[in-house]
């Protein structure tokens, strides 16, 4: 049996809890879907950097699904966000590639050798995986990055989880929010990456890596919410 | 390049999103840094344009000789994938690499001649710093000056002026002196600015301070440039 059809371990029981089976469904689901957004990431990246964001994104998780494959059973979620963080880092090729990768990188570190994560849990992998990126890249909320998508998901999803919400009710929170923070780049004059270069000119476009973010983030609620 | 010649020297990585431009560099560099660890970390891993992690972690390991390594970087993702592949190395190591962010030609030059004249991590870091500030200082000037405190001006002897090598043992000697000089204006103690002076064989070089105790100073840097820095 390969990690990919083992039974909904997450909605099983009553307090449903993160383990590495759903970790790779949303690794997997993550690929599909930059796939499918491949285009319209590059076009939004066209208008305000150099246009290869969705091309970067879909290289380096398109290199993470064989190494997926290769995942022995018994391994953790924390396992296979370091092992998306390694591939990630050393197969993106623009900024995309060491912000994501340090996201996943300080996920992993933040959730360790657990097996399975719980709301607390993944409040704390989402804003360890947050600190990463402004870590790497130095940037604030309003810098038209994408920092403004996953700095209110990490803030919806902690209040969620405050409020006695289970993960997927936490997980949809940061999605939400994230889509709310991803549109709200667009009035915006980037400080932060190549689209900093253009000043007035980014004003009317939303940040790609923003997008991307709300990508990944969406595909994290609803892959445990139909699997 | 023989490998004791670069035993002792800091090391360079220069990355760039192209991979022509950092290998550009390394030639354009070696040019004056003939005995340095230089390496070309430019485009990604498929010879696209971008950074690659692995390019820039393998720079790392051949540039270093034991005494450290200098990176400089073009845009955006240089730096943060250039941190990054620091992030991976052992702690010891990570101490020994320094990113600068810095105008990665004029930068990468500096930096070049200062390890190539045995400079340690700290001054290499600071000659390419240096191009940061050299832009707009470097103007040379061809105004009479009217230089109050200290002054002394000499005759080039040597055959490559007051350029490359010379330049370079030039300024080390100038940043000694915790007095300020100028050469014909320019600061002493940067090697871009003085080397963008374009001082040839003959040319006159006027070896000024505002500060009267920079008379040693002066008397030092003036015999330097008078024994032609050992070239015919
Ligand atoms: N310093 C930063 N902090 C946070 N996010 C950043 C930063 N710089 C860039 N980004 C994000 O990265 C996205 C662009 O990613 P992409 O993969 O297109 O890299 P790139 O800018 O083309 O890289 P490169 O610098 O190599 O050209 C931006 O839309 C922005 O969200
Ligand atoms: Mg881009």
């Amino acid at each position: 049996m390969t990690l990919n059809d083992q039974p909904n371990s997450a909605l099983a029981d009553a307090a449903p809890r993160l383990d590495a089976a759903w970790t790779v469904r949303w690794i997997r689901r993550s690929a599909e879907v930059l796939a499918a957004n491949r285009a319209a990431l590059n076009t939004l990246d066209r208008e305000i950097g150099d246009g290869d964001h969705g091309e970067n994104m879909d290289r380096g998780f398109q290199a993470v699904l064989p190494k997926l494959d290769a995942l022995a059973e018994g391994t953790t979620p924390g396992a296979v966000l370091k092992l998306v963080a390694t591939t990630l880092i050393s197969t993106v090729g623009g900024a995309a590639g060491p912000l994501y990768g340090t996201a996943f990188l300080k996920a992993a570190g933040a959730v360790g050798a657990a097996e399975s994560v719980d709301a607390a849990a993944l409040v704390v992998l989402l804003t360890a995986a947050r600190d990463g990126i402004v870590l790497r890249g130095k940037a604030e909320e309003g810098d038209k990055t994408m920092i403004d998508a996953w700095t209110p998901a990490v803030n919806a999803a902690s209040s969620a989880q405050a409020a006695g919400s289970a993960v997927g009710t936490v997980l949809l929170a940061a999605a939400d929010a994230a889509a709310d923070g991803a549109q709200a780049t667009e009035p915006l004059v980037a400080r932060k990456g190549r689209a900093s270069y253009l000043g007035e000119r980014a004003i009317g476009h939303r940040d790609p890596g923003s997008q991307s973010t709300l990508l990944l983030l969406r595909a994290a609620a609803d892959v445990l919410a139909t699997a | 390049m023989s490998a004791a010649a670069s035993a002792d020297r800091v090391g360079l990585v220069f990355v760039s999103h192209s991979a022509k431009i950092a290998e550009g560099l390394v030639e354009l560099a070696r040019q004056m840094a003939p005995s340095v660890r230089l390496v070309a970390a430019g485009g990604t891993n498929t010879g696209g344009i971008g950074t690659s992690f692995e390019q820039i972690s393998d720079g790392i390991t051949a540039a270093n000789s034991g005494v450290g390594v200098v990176i400089l970087c073009d845009l955006g993702s240089a730096v943060l994938t250039a941190e990054t592949a620091r992030d991976f190395l052992e702690d010891a190591e990570q101490n020994q690499v320094r990113i600068v962010d810095a105008p990665l030609v004029e930068g990468g030059v500096a930096a070049a001649v200062a390890a190539e004249i045995g400079g340690d991590l700290d001054a290499v870091v600071a000659a390419a710093q240096s191009a940061l500030h050299s832009a707009s200082s470097a103007t040379p000037t061809t105004e009479p000056f009217a230089p109050v405190g200290v002054s002394r001006t000499v005759i080039l002897v040597n055959k490559d002026g007051l350029h490359a090598r010379p330049a370079a043992e030039f300024v080390k000697l100038a940043s000694t002196f915790s007095v300020p000089i100028t050469v014909n204006g320019t600061d002493a103690s940067s090697l871009l600015s003085i080397m963008s002076l374009g001082l040839a064989r003959g040319s006159s070089v006027q070896l000024s301070s505002t500060d009267p105790s920079a008379g040693p100073a002066i008397t030092a840097l003036a015999e330097l440039l008078e024994s032609g820095f050992g070239e015919e």
